[in-house]
C-alpha cells in the first residue's frame, strides 16, 4: 500500500498523490526539539543571567536537555523511508534545504551542550577515575567504569581551584553562545515549515518565532514537571531512609518549601514566554483573516470548521487559557503547578499537531480535505512507527535516557551522588 | 601549563575530521555541483545514465504491427478507431512476438466505456464521441460481442 | 431606490466580477519564456496540453503506469486527469477517481469516502478534462528543499530523482505545489513524472503522449524554433498552472479555465 494511504481519508477534490505524508512523528519532532531548546534556555537563565533562584533547576535542566538531545532526532529517523541513508544529510548536505542545515545546527548545539556538561562535571569524572586508577585488582565492572570515566575526562586531571574557576568561565561563555544557537535550532524547525511555499498554512515568516516561543514554553514546563516528580520521589525515598536511619538530617518540609520557591520563579518565566507565544499566534490568525488571500477560504474552513475543536478547545482553551489562569491565581501550590505544566505541554503538543496535521488537512487544490486517522494499535512496523505507540515510545525515550545519563552526571549534588555510589 | 579549556573543542574538531574522511569514501566521485548550480544541480551524475537505461515497454509504432497482423491493421485504419494506438487496447508490445508471444486482449466493457460512456460535456471533445448509457445499452454483455473493435461500423447492426 | 450601502456592495461585486475573468487570461509573452531559458543545453523539454481535445479516457494514465513500473493498483500515479464540471448555479464539481486510471465512465462526481454526487446533464454549463503531470519547473521548489541532493534538474530541464540517494524524508513532496510527487510503493523513495526520460532521450515520445489517441498531449523542445510545440507556445494563448508560486512551470495548457486548480 502507498505510504500515507492507511491513515488518510480524502474528502471532495484532492489530487491523487496527496496523502498525509507527514504524520505523528513529524509532530513529535518539533515538539521534542522544542523541549531540548526550552530546557537549555532555562538552564542558561542561571548560567548567563545569574538568576540564582534557578540554580538547582539549571543543572537539572542541562542534563535533561542532553537526554532530550538524543531523543529529538529519533522521530525523523523513524519517519524516514530509508533511515539508514539518513547519514547522507551529513555526507552531501544541500543547504538550500532547511533540513540539511538543520543537521549541522543540531550537531553544533549538541557539541555545546556536551561541552558545557563536561565543564560542569569534570571534577566529578576525575573524582571517580583517580581512585579507580590507584585501586589494585579491579573487578571487570570497575575496569569498565575506569575506562569510561578516563575517556570522559578527556585526559585532563587538573582539578585545582584555578582550573575549576576557568571551567566556570567556560560554562558561562558556552551558555551564552548556546542561547542563540538553541533559538536558532528551534527557529530552524519552524523554518522547515514556514518556508514551504506550497503549503498555505505553513508559509509565514512568523513560523520560526512562534516555534521558538512555544519551544521555550514547553521546555520549561517539562523541566518543571520532571523536577517536581523527581523531587517527590526523592522525598519519598528520603522519608523511608529516615525511618530506617535516624541520622538523616533534612526534614521533608524543608525540601518542599525550597522546591516550591524554585517552581514559583520558573512559573513566572513560563507565563512570560506563553504570553509571547500566544500573541504571535493570534497575530498570525488576524493577519491571515484580514489579508484573506486566495487560500483563506479553505484555511478558514479548516480553522473554524474541521479543526475547530483541536485549535480552539484543545490548544487555546485547555492548553493555554486554563494553565494561564492556574498560574495566575496567587499562592501557587505544587499540585496546581503539576496540572498547569501538563496542560501547557499538551497545549504546545496540540499546537504542533495543528500546524503539521492541520497543514495537510486541506488539499493543494484548495477544494478538498484530508482527515488523519492515527493508527492506535500497531499491527506492523509501519503502523507502530507512524502511530500512537511510536509517538509514545519517542516521548518516553528521554526519560529512560535521563535515567542512564544521570548515572554519569549526577543531577542533584556531587556529594550526595558520591554517597549513593559508595 | 596546558590549557584544558580547549579540550572539548579539539574533540569536536576531531569528530569533524572523521566525518570528512568518511565522506571521501562514502560519497560517489561524480557527486557534485553541475550546470544548474548548487540549488538545482547538486547530484550524482551517473544517475542520469541510470534513468536513461530504464526499460522501455511500449513500442507505439503502428506500422510495426501491420507486418504480421495486416488484417487488423487494415480494418482499423478504415474506421474511426484508426486514431487509437493498438497498444492502448493490447498492452505494452516491446519484445512481442518473441516475448511476450501473445499480447493481452482487453475485452472488458469498462475499456470501451472510457470513451463511449455518454458525457455530454460542452467545451470538451468528449461530447463529440458517440456515447451510450452503460446501464441501458445492453448491459451484462461485452461490447465486442456485437461491435468489432477494429471496425466499429454500425452498419448491419440496426 | 438604492441606498448607499447597497450601491457600494453592488459596485464591489461588479468590479470583482469583471476583474476575475480578466485575471484568468494571463497571456504569456514569448520573450518572457525564452528569457528564462539559459544554459548550454540544446534542449529544454516542455509539454503542451490541449484541454479541448482531452476526452478523459485515461489511457495516458494506464500507459504511464505500465511504462514507468508504478504498481497498477496503488493509488498514486505520475500523471492523472481531472474532471471539472461547472453547473448553472456557478458551482464547481471536480474529481479524479483513481487519477482517472480507468477513465471517466459515469457522470457522477466522486466526493471521497465512498460518496458520489449526481449531476444532471441539463445543469451543466461548462465541463472539461485537464491532464496533469510534473511541470518540470524552471525553479523547482522540490529540488530546492531536498536535503541531500537526491533530486535535481538535468540541464535539459527535466527534474529527476536518484533512487539510490533519496532518504525518503518527504520534504520534496511537501514542497511541490502541484502534488505530483509521492513515495514509490516499492522503492520507498520520492517518485515523480520525468517526461519518460528513458524514452525522450532515445528519440521516442513519452508513453502518455503516444498513448493519447486525440493528440491532447504533446512534448517538445522549446529551444528548437521549428518544433511544432514551440510554435504553439510562442504564437498561441497558452496558460500555466499556479504561476503565483513563482516556480515557472514548463507544462503549457491550451484552454485553461480559472476554475482549474
Ligand atoms: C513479427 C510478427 C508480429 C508482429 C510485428 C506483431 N505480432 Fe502480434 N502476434 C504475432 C504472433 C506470431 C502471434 C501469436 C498468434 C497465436 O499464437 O495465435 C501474435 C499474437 C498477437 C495477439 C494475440 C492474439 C490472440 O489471438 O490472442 C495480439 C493482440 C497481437 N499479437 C497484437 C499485436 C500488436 C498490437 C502488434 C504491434 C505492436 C503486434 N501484435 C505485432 C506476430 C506478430
Ligand atoms: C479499441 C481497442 C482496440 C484497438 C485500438 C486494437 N484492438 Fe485488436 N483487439 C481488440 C479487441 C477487443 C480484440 C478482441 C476481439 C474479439 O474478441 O472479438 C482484439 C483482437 C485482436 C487480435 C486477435 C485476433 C483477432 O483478429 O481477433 C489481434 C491480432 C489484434 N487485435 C491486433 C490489433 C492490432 C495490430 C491493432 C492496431 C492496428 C489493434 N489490434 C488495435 C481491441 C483493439
Ligand atoms: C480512445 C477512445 C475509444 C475507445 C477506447 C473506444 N472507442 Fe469506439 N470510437 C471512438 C471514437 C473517437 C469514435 C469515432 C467518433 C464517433 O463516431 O463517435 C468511435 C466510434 C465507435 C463506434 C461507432 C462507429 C461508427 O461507425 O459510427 C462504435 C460502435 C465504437 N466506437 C465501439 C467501440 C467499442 C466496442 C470499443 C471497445 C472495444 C470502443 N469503441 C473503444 C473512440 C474510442
Ligand atoms: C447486444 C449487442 C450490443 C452490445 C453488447 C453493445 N452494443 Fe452498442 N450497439 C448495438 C446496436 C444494435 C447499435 C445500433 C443501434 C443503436 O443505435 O442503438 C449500437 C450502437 C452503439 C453505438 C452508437 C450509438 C449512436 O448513438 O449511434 C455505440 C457508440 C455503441 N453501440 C457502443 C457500445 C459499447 C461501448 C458497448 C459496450 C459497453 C456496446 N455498444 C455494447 C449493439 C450492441
Amino acid at each position: 500500500m502507498t505510504h500515507g494511504e492507511l491513515w488518510t481519508i480524502k474528502e471532495l477534490f484532492v489530487y491523487p498523490n496527496e496523502y498525509i505524508y507527514w504524520s505523528v512523528q513529524i509532530v513529535m519532532y518539533p515538539f521534542m526539539t522544542g523541549l531540548v531548546a526550552g530546557a537549555f534556555v532555562l538552564s542558561s537563565l542561571y548560567h548567563v543571567f545569574g538568576i540564582t533562584q534557578l540554580k538547582e533547576m539549571a543543572r537539572f535542566a542541562l542534563v535533561f536537555s542532553f537526554a532530550l538531545l538524543f531523543a529529538a532526532p529519533m522521530p525523523i529517523v523513524l519517519h524516514l523511508q530509508h533511515p539508514l541513508r539518513g547519514i547522507n544529510v551529513f555526507m552531501t548536505p544541500h543547504f538550500t534545504s532547511a533540513i540539511a542545515a538543520f543537521g549541522i545546527v543540531f550537531s553544533t548545539y549538541g557539541a555545546i551542550v556536551a561541552s558545557e556538561l563536561w565543564f560542569l562535571y569534570r571534577k566529578h569524572f576525575v573524582g571517580i577515575a583517580l581512585p579507580l586508577k590507584e585501586k589494585q585488582d579491579k573487578t571487570l565492572f570497575e575496569w569498565f567504569k575506569y575506562l569510561v570515566f578516563c575517556a570522559l575526562t578527556l585526559g585532563v586531571y587538573d582539578i585545582s581551584e584555578e582550573s575549576l574557576h576557568r571551567d566556570e568561565k567556560a560554562i558561562k561563555i558556552l551558555a551564552g553562545i548556546g542561547i542563540p544557537v538553541a533559538c536558532f535550532l528551534h527557529g530552524y524547525a519552524g523554518f522547515i515549515f514556514g518556508s514551504v511555499k506550497a503549503n498555505a498554512l505553513w508559509m509565514t515568516p512568523l513560523m520560526p518565532v512562534i516555534f521558538i516561543m512555544s519551544a521555550i514554553v514547553s521546555g520549561i514546563a517539562l523541566c518543571m514537571l520532571t523536577y517536581i516528580v523527581t523531587m517527590e520521589i526523592r522525598k519519598f525515598l528520603a522519608s523511608r531512609r529516615k525511618a530506617a536511619d535516624s541520622r538523616y538530617h533534612q526534614s521533608p518540609g524543608e525540601a518542599a518549601s525550597a522546591e516550591l520557591g524554585v517552581i514559583r520563579i520558573t512559573a513566572k518565566y513560563l507565563l512570560f514566554f506563553l504570553i509571547f507565544a500566544i500573541s504571535l499566534e493570534l497575530l498570525d490568525f488576524v493577519f491571515r483573516g484580514y489579508t484573506a488571500v486566495k487560500s483563506w477560504d479553505v484555511l478558514r474552513s479548516v480553522i473554524y470548521g474541521k479543526d475547530f475543536i483541536n485549535i480552539f478547545l484543545l490548544q487555546y482553551t485547555i492548553g493555554n487559557l486554563i494553565p494561564f489562569i492556574l498560574f495566575l491565581i496567587p499562592g501557587l501550590t505544587l499540585r496546581r503547578a503539576v496540572v498547569g505544566v501538563i496542560l501547557v505541554m499538551f497545549g504546545v503538543f496540540m499546537m504542533r499537531w495543528n500546524v503539521v496535521i492541520g497543514g495537510q488537512a486541506f488539499s493543494l487544490s484548495f477544494a478538498g480535505y484530508m482527515h488523519y486517522h492515527i493508527p492506535v494499535w500497531p499491527h506492523d512496523w509501519e503502523t507502530f512507527k507512524e502511530g500512537v505507540m511510536g509517538a509514545l515510545a519517542i516521548f518516553i525515550m528521554p526519560f529512560v535516557l535521563f535515567w542512564f545519563i544521570s548515572r554519569i552526571f549526577p543531577v542533584f549534588s556531587h556529594e550526595e551522588a558520591h554517597s549513593e555510589k559508595l | 601549563m596546558k590549557n584544558h579549556v580547549l579540550r572539548p573543542l579539539y574533540t569536536v574538531i576531531g569528530l569533524v575530521v572523521i566525518v570528512l574522511i568518511v565522506r571521501v569514501f562514502y560519497v560517489p566521485k561524480d557527486f557534485g555541483v553541475h550546470e544548474r548550480g548548487y540549488m538545482y544541480g547538486w547530484y550524482r551524475e551517473s544517475n542520469i545514465e541510470d534513468w536513461k537505461k530504464f526499460g522501455v515497454k511500449y513500442k507505439f509504432d503502428g506500422d510495426y504491427c501491420s507486418g504480421c497482423h495486416p488484417l487488423n491493421h487494415e480494418n482499423i485504419m478504415s474506421s474511426p478507431h484508426a486514431i487509437i494506438p493498438c497498444e492502448d487496447c493490447h498492452g505494452p508490445a516491446l519484445g512481442h512476438p518473441d516475448n511476450p508471444a501473445k499480447l493481452a486482449v482487453e475485452r472488458s466493457r469498462q475499456h470501451c466505456l472510457r470513451c463511449h460512456a455518454r458525457l455530454p460535456y460542452p467545451t470538451s471533445d468528449r461530447a463529440n464521441i458517440r456515447g451510450v448509457n452503460p446501464d441501458k445499452h445492453n448491459p451484462d454483455v461485452e461490447c465486442v460481442m456485437c461491435h468489432n473493435p477494429h471496425k466499429p461500423s454500425l452498419e448491419g447492426l440496426k | 431606490m438604492i441606498n448607499r450601502r447597497d450601491f457600494l456592495k453592488n459596485t464591489a461585486i461588479g468590479i470583482a466580477g469583471i476583474t476575475l475573468p480578466l485575471a484568468a487570461f494571463e497571456i504569456i509573452r514569448p520573450e518572457k519564456i525564452l528569457a528564462n531559458m539559459s544554459g548550454t543545453s540544446k534542449t529544454r523539454w516542455v509539454f503542451l496540453v490541449d484541454t479541448y481535445k482531452c476526452v478523459g479516457c485515461g489511457l495516458c494514465v494506464k500507459a504511464c503506469k505500465n511504462e514507468n513500473e508504478i504498481p497498477y493498483d496503488a493509488n498514486v500515479t505520475r500523471t492523472w486527469v481531472e474532471r471539472y464540471v461547472i453547473t448553472k448555479d456557478g458551482k464547481l464539481h471536480a474529481d479524479t477517481p483513481k487519477g482517472a486510471r480507468d477513465g471517466f465512465t459515469t457522470s457522477r462526481i466522486e466526493l471521497g469516502q465512498g460518496k458520489y454526487e449526481e449531476i444532471r446533464d441539463e445543469d451543466i454549463i461548462k465541463a472539461f478534462f485537464v491532464p496533469k503531470l510534473c511541470n518540470q519547473c524552471e525553479n523547482p521548489p522540490c529540488v530546492q528543499v531536498c536535503p541531500v541532493g537526491a533530486t535535481y534538474q538535468v540541464p535539459d530541464g527535466v527534474v529527476l530523482v536518484d533512487r539510490k540517494w533519496c532518504i525518503g524524508c518527504g520534504y520534496c513532496i511537501m514542497g511541490c505545489p502541484y502534488g505530483v510527487r509521492f513515495f514509490h510503493p516499492k522503492y520507498h523513495t520520492a517518485e515523480k513524472c520525468n517526461f519518460c526520460y528513458h524514452r525522450i532521450t532515445k528519440g521516442l515520445k513519452t508513453a502518455c503522449v503516444s498513448a493519447c489517441p486525440f493528440g491532447a498531449r504533446q512534448i517538445g523542445n522549446l529551444k528548437d524554433p521549428g518544433d511544432p510545440v514551440t510554435k504553439v507556445i510562442m504564437t498561441e494563448r497558452v496558460g500555466i498552472l499556479k504561476e503565483e508560486y513563482g516556480t515557472k512551470p514548463q507544462v503549457f495548457y491550451l484552454g485553461l479555465d480559472r476554475e482549474v486548480k
